[in-house]
């Protein structure tokens, strides 16, 4: 296999609270992401899916670990170092409502990356972003118009066009579709499939929809508060998941056609990430905890497909 | 390629559009449209007053004792002071001096403050808290006492009255700024700015600052009666403008001596001080309306 894109290695990122307390957001992640793959990072909210793609970006500083960038850790660079390198690396937010900015237009938004990284001229930018919102499959008209004209769908092709000026290797989706409309969902999904196809890039593709995890992502990363709990090819962790929270995020799935509402999986809410508890933090929800789980910590464990379950190791 | 740069009426007609839109909705509003009417007679008052009032010499210290507090009538329409001067030419003449006072204490206070606030909300952190600290220390402190003062230190005159009044007045937009600045600073469109690797001073002069305009210009626009009543109070208390420069709060200082027996000499005077603050008053009402929809109406 090709040396991996990005590479994250015991990442953490620690909020520091009143009182001595921490708020452990990500508490030791490791991925890895291979050129043109698309990994799927999966959680409920708040259990640190945006921040592990925030801090890949180095959009914030890490408090520990190594952000292993084409092989460079990037974890310490200052914002001077790090520009060069955003040009190999974009995101696209949830909203897309929020992520440009009213005042400017989408010839504006879309011809910032280009400015700000000087790398068309004062002619060739005009015909850059008409090529880019082409590509994403918007009209020439659409250059002078300002975000509040655009549809929810339109202003979201407008971010990926953003995104794609510089040409990244690798683009970190936050929840690309959970704002828009069911319809929109389907066709950004297919475009951003589409895309990957022609284009080789690498997805850190962040959501809590399983489904479109399944379609879209090769590999997937499932976290619990702060670590990656389970991580595996896509049909191995969806057919045969190891670890006890990944298969209750399946079970919680609705059936497209339900015979009957399923059990709830599982009981009781997310500790809080300022007191995750000793011990497999998973432990206090767990329907197969056992003595050890309280005591030791599990770590990943396995090759292709990882899991952090001290049954699953066992087993 | 075939996208061709179109005209500016149509790269911008969703601006203009919106620009028309604001006149419409600022026209349905009577007392926006009083408020406009009163702001636009005082500027044009400033403008022109030389050449429209009756007696223009008599806003220089000349003296007609024949004259001494005449009764309002037709040669003299607010009557006339105690040096025999035209009322209504001084009353005029005084609008100058006073739009002059409110443009450079509104416009320093905001060179000043805007700039500030937009740091102290962005940086956040240690700029934060110096800026906000000093910035508290300021309001702590009534701003007309602070300025009573400061001219105290300076000594009387009117521009050290805009010194003092300035020096007081930018606090109050730091912390206008700073609260939006710091929601706008997390935004995703500022984020996405810092994926592509914008400079700080890029983001703050294309991102926040844009987006921090309308209740600027709002705050402004009733500032600027704000302020002239604080420069008219210094003239009052003697520590602003000197007679015989014709100015508001220093006519109503030497009036009130003569009140109530020579009524006019204080009443014109202070009905035009009323007038131009209620002006400013009500048009910053209505660009809030429109501009700032979502604000509360204080």
């Amino acid at each position: 296999m090709s040396a991996p894109l990005l590479e994250l290695r015991g990442l953490a990122k620690h909020y520091p609270l009143k009182g001595g307390r921490v708020v452990r957001a990500v508490d030791g992640v490791d991925v890895a992401l291979h050129p043109g793959e698309s990994l799927g990072l999966v959680g409920e909210s708040g259990c640190g899916k945006s921040t592990v793609a925030r801090l890949a970006l180095r959009l914030i500083p890490p408090s520990a670990g190594a952000i292993l960038f084409q092989g460079r850790d990037i974890s310490g660079l200052s914002d001077s170092a790090l520009r060069p390198l955003r040009r190999d690396m974009q995101l696209i937010f949830q909203n897309p409502h929020a992520a440009l900015n009213p005042r400017r237009t989408v010839f504006a938004s879309v011809a910032e990356p280009l400015v700000v990284q000087g790398v068309a001229g004062r002619d060739g930018v005009l015909a850059r972003v008409g090529d880019l919102l082409r590509q994403v499959g918007l009209p020439d008209s659409f250059l002078w118009r300002y975000p509040h004209e655009l549809s929810g769908g339109q202003k979201q092709r407008v971010c990926i066009a953003r995104a794609l000026a510089l040409e990244p290797k690798l683009l970190a989706l936050d929840e690309p579709t959970s704002a828009l409309d069911v319809s929109v969902q389907a066709q950004i999904l297919e475009f951003l499939q589409e895309l990957r196809s022609r284009s080789g890039l690498a997805y850190l593709f962040i959501s809590h929809n399983l489904a479109v995890v399944r379609q879209v992502c090769d590999r997937v990363a499932v976290m619990y508060l702060g670590r990656v709990v389970e991580e595996g090819p896509v049909e191995a962790i969806f057919t045969a998941p190891r670890h006890p929270y990944t298969r209750a995020l399946i079970a919680a799935v609705l059936p497209p056609r339900p015979a009957g509402m399923p059990e709830a999986p599982l009981a009781g809410d997310v500790p809080n990430a300022a007191e995750i508890p000793p011990g497999c933090r998973f432990a206090p929800r767990c329907p197969i905890r056992m003595d050890r789980c309280t005591r030791d910590d599990p770590a990943l464990a396995g090759t292709d497909h990882r899991a952090a379950c001290w049954a699953a190791s066992e087993a | 390629m075939s996208a061709t740069r179109p005209s500016f009426a149509q790269r911008h007609a969703a601006t203009l559009r919106q620009l028309r839109f604001y006149a419409w909705s600022f026209g349905r509003s009577p007392s926006s449209m009083l408020g406009l009417a009163i702001v636009a007679l005082f500027f044009a008052l400033a403008a022109f007053g030389p050449w429209i009032v009756p007696y223009p010499l008599d806003a220089t210290g000349a003296m007609n004792l024949g004259n001494r507090l005449k009764p309002p009538s037709a040669a003299h329409w607010f009557g006339t002071d105690e040096m025999g001067n035209d009322l209504y030419s001084r009353v005029i003449l005084a609008t100058r001096t006073s739009l002059w006072v409110g443009l450079t204490i509104v416009g320093a206070a905001t060179v000043v403050g805007v700039p500030l606030g937009i740091a102290a909300g962005y940086f956040g952190g240690a700029v934060r808290a110096a800026i906000m600290r000093v910035t508290d220390v300021f309001l702590s402190v009534p701003g007309i006492v602070l300025a009573l003062a400061i001219v105290a230190a300076l000594g009387p005159g009117i521009l050290n009255g805009i010194i003092a009044l300035a020096i007081v007045w930018w606090p109050g937009y730091v912390r206008l700024v700073e609260a939006k600045a710091l929601a706008l600073r997390n935004e995703p469109f500022v984020e996405a700015a810092r994926a592509v690797g914008a400079s700080h001073a890029r983001i703050l002069a294309v991102h926040i600052l844009p987006n921090c305009t309308s209740p600027i210009i709002v705050k402004a626009s009733m500032d600027m009666g704000l302020a002239m009543l604080a420069a008219a109070s210094l003239g009052f208390i003697g520590l602003g403008a000197k007679p015989p420069a014709p100015e508001w709060g220093a006519m109503i200082s030497v009036a009130r001596t003569y009140m109530p027996n020579w009524w006019w000499y204080a009443v014109f005077p202070g009905f035009a001080i009323y007038l131009t603050v209620l002006g400013f008053n009500l048009f910053g009402d209505g660009l809030r309306d429109i501009l700032d929809p979502k604000s509360s109406r204080g």
